[in-house]
C-alpha cells in the first residue's frame, strides 16, 4: 500500500510527515516524532493511556489512524508546558500520590484537564465516572480522584 | 495489534463517497468501533473512505415535528445538547453513558448505528425513539424505519452501495416518559443487556430489549409490560431461548428497571 504525506500541527508546530494510512496516531507520535510521553496500552480504545488532544478535545490516539489526522491539530502531554490547569494538576498529582509507575499518567492528565474545564462543578462520583476510561493499575484511583477534586475545589474558590 | 495495510481516501462530495462505497471501500467516520477492529485485524478493508468531511455530515436540523441528525454528529455533541427539547434530553442522557468522553468526542451516531454492534447504545435506543434512517444510494435517498434497521450482528438494512446520511427522530412533548437501563460491570464498557421504554401520553408505550447477541427486539405496544411488569418481562425474555440463566435474569431486571424509570420520570 502506498505511503501518504500528511500535514498536521503537533504541539503548535506545523509538521509534515510521510506515513502509511494504517499507522495510528500514537505510533506516529512516538515512533516518528519522538514524542514518547504518549503511552500505548491496550491499542483498542479501552485503557486511556494514549489519550491526547485532537482539535481541542481529548481522543484516543491508538484508534485514530494517521490518514484521518491530515489537517488536524494534536496536543500531546509534551504540549501543555504553559497551561495553568495542567500545571495545577501536575502539582496535585504529585501532592496526592496520584501516580506510581506513571504509565497511565499522561492520558490521565489529559482526561483530568478536560474534566476540570468541562465540568467545573463535578463531585467525586462524577469525577470517578469521567475517569472510568483511564485505567491505573498502581494507585487504586483514590489519589487520582483526590488530585482532580483538589484542583476543582481550588478553582471554585478562586 | 497493528492494522493490515489499507488505503485511505477522503471524499469531499456524497457522489464521490457513493462511488467509493460501490467499489468496495469501507465507510469510516470516528472509527471508534472500526479502529479497534482494524487493530485486531478482525476487519481488513482494502480502502477506508473517511466520511467526516462530507457536507452536512454532522449537525442537527429541526423541520416541523422531526429532528434530522446528521450521521456524523458525535456522541459528545449530543451529550452537550446539540439535539433540542425533550428528545434532546433523552438522547443526551444516553450519549453521556456511551463509552468514555475521549471516545464520544470522535464516535458518531450514524457510524455506531451502521456498524451495528448488538451491544451499541444507539442500536438499542433509536428503535425505541421510533424514527427513520435516511440512506443515500445511487438512486437518491431512501427512508428506512429505525425499528428494524439493524437486522443482525453487524448487519443492517442498508444496501451495499448505500450510506447512512442521517437519522430522523420525532420531537417529543415535554411529558414524554423515558426509561433506559443497561448492565455494565464497569462504567463505559459494552452493555451486556439494555432495555428502554418510551411512553408518550396518548400513545402506546414502546419498549426495546437489546444487546442480546442479535438485533434488538422492538415491542411496539408495551402496555402489558407496564401493566404486569414481572410476568411480561419473563415472557419477553423467554423469546431468547439461548440465553444463559444469569443473562436471562439480568434481561428481566433490565426491563423492570426501565419500566421503573418510566414511572419515575
Amino acid at each position: 500500500m502506498s505511503r501518504i504525506a500528511i500535514s498536521l500541527t503537533v504541539n503548535g508546530e506545523p509538521t509534515k510527515v510521510e506515513t502509511e494510512p494504517r499507522e495510528h496516531l500514537a505510533d506516529l507520535l512516538r515512533g516518528r516524532l519522538m514524542l514518547t510521553g504518549t503511552h500505548i496500552g491496550c491499542e483498542h480504545g479501552v485503557c486511556g493511556a494514549c489519550t491526547v488532544e485532537i482539535d481541542g478535545a481529548p481522543a484516543r490516539s491508538c484508534i485514530t489512524h494517521a490518514g484521518s489526522c491530515d489537517g488536524a491539530s494534536v496536543r500531546t502531554i509534551e504540549g501543555f508546558g504553559d497551561d495553568v490547569v495542567m500545571a495545577a494538576l501536575r502539582e496535585a498529582f504529585s501532592q496526592e500520590h496520584a501516580l506510581q509507575c506513571g504509565y497511565c499518567t499522561p492520558g490521565m492528565l489529559v482526561a483530568a484537564r478536560d474534566i476540570v474545564l468541562r465540568l467545573p462543578n463535578a463531585d467525586e462520583a462524577r469525577v470517578r465516572e469521567e475517569l472510568a476510561g483511564n485505567l491505573c493499575r498502581c494507585t487504586g484511583y483514590r489519589g487520582i480522584v483526590r488530585a482532580v477534586l483538589s484542583v476543582l475545589t481550588a478553582r471554585r474558590s478562586s | 495489534m497493528k492494522p493490515a495495510a489499507f488505503s485511505y481516501v477522503r471524499p469531499q462530495s456524497w457522489s464521490d463517497a457513493l462511488t467509493l462505497v460501490a467499489s468496495g471501500a469501507r465507510p469510516g467516520a470516528g472509527t471508534q468501533s472500526l479502529g479497534p477492529l482494524l487493530n485486531l485485524r478482525l476487519a481488513q478493508p482494502d480502502t477506508i473512505a473517511d466520511l467526516r468531511h462530507l457536507p452536512d455530515y454532522a449537525g442537527v436540523a429541526v423541520s416541523g415535528n422531526v429532528l434530522r441528525i446528521g450521521a456524523g454528529t458525535t456522541h459528545a455533541a449530543i451529550e452537550d445538547g446539540a439535539v433540542p427539547g425533550r428528545t434532546g434530553e433523552i438522547m443526551a442522557g444516553v450519549a453521556r453513558r456511551i463509552a468514555y468522553r475521549p471516545v464520544r468526542n470522535r464516535g458518531t451516531i450514524g457510524g455506531s448505528l451502521a456498524h451495528a454492534d448488538p451491544a451499541a447504545d444507539w442500536v438499542a435506543v433509536l428503535p425505541a425513539l421510533g424514527g427513520t434512517a435516511i440512506a443515500l444510494g445511487p438512486q437518491g435517498e431512501r427512508r428506512l424505519p429505525l425499528a428494524g434497521f439493524v437486522t443482525g450482528i453487524f448487519e443492517t438494512a442498508l444496501a451495499t452501495d448505500e450510506l447512512l446520511r442521517a437519522v430522523e427522530v420525532p420531537v417529543f412533548p415535554a411529558g414524554a416518559l423515558w426509561g433506559h437501563w443497561k448492565f455494565c460491570r464497569k462504567v463505559g464498557e459494552f452493555s451486556k443487556v439494555t432495555a428502554c421504554v418510551l411512553s408518550i401520553p396518548g400513545a402506546a408505550p414502546r419498549a426495546v430489549l437489546a444487546a442480546l447477541d442479535g438485533p434488538p427486539l422492538v415491542i411496539d405496544d408495551a402496555s402489558a409490560l407496564l401493566a404486569d411488569t414481572d410476568a411480561e418481562a419473563a415472557r419477553i425474555v423467554s423469546a431468547f431461548p439461548g440465553l444463559s440463566e444469569w443473562r436471562r435474569a439480568v434481561a428481566q431486571t433490565a426491563l423492570r428497571h426501565a419500566v421503573a424509570a418510566v414511572r419515575q420520570s
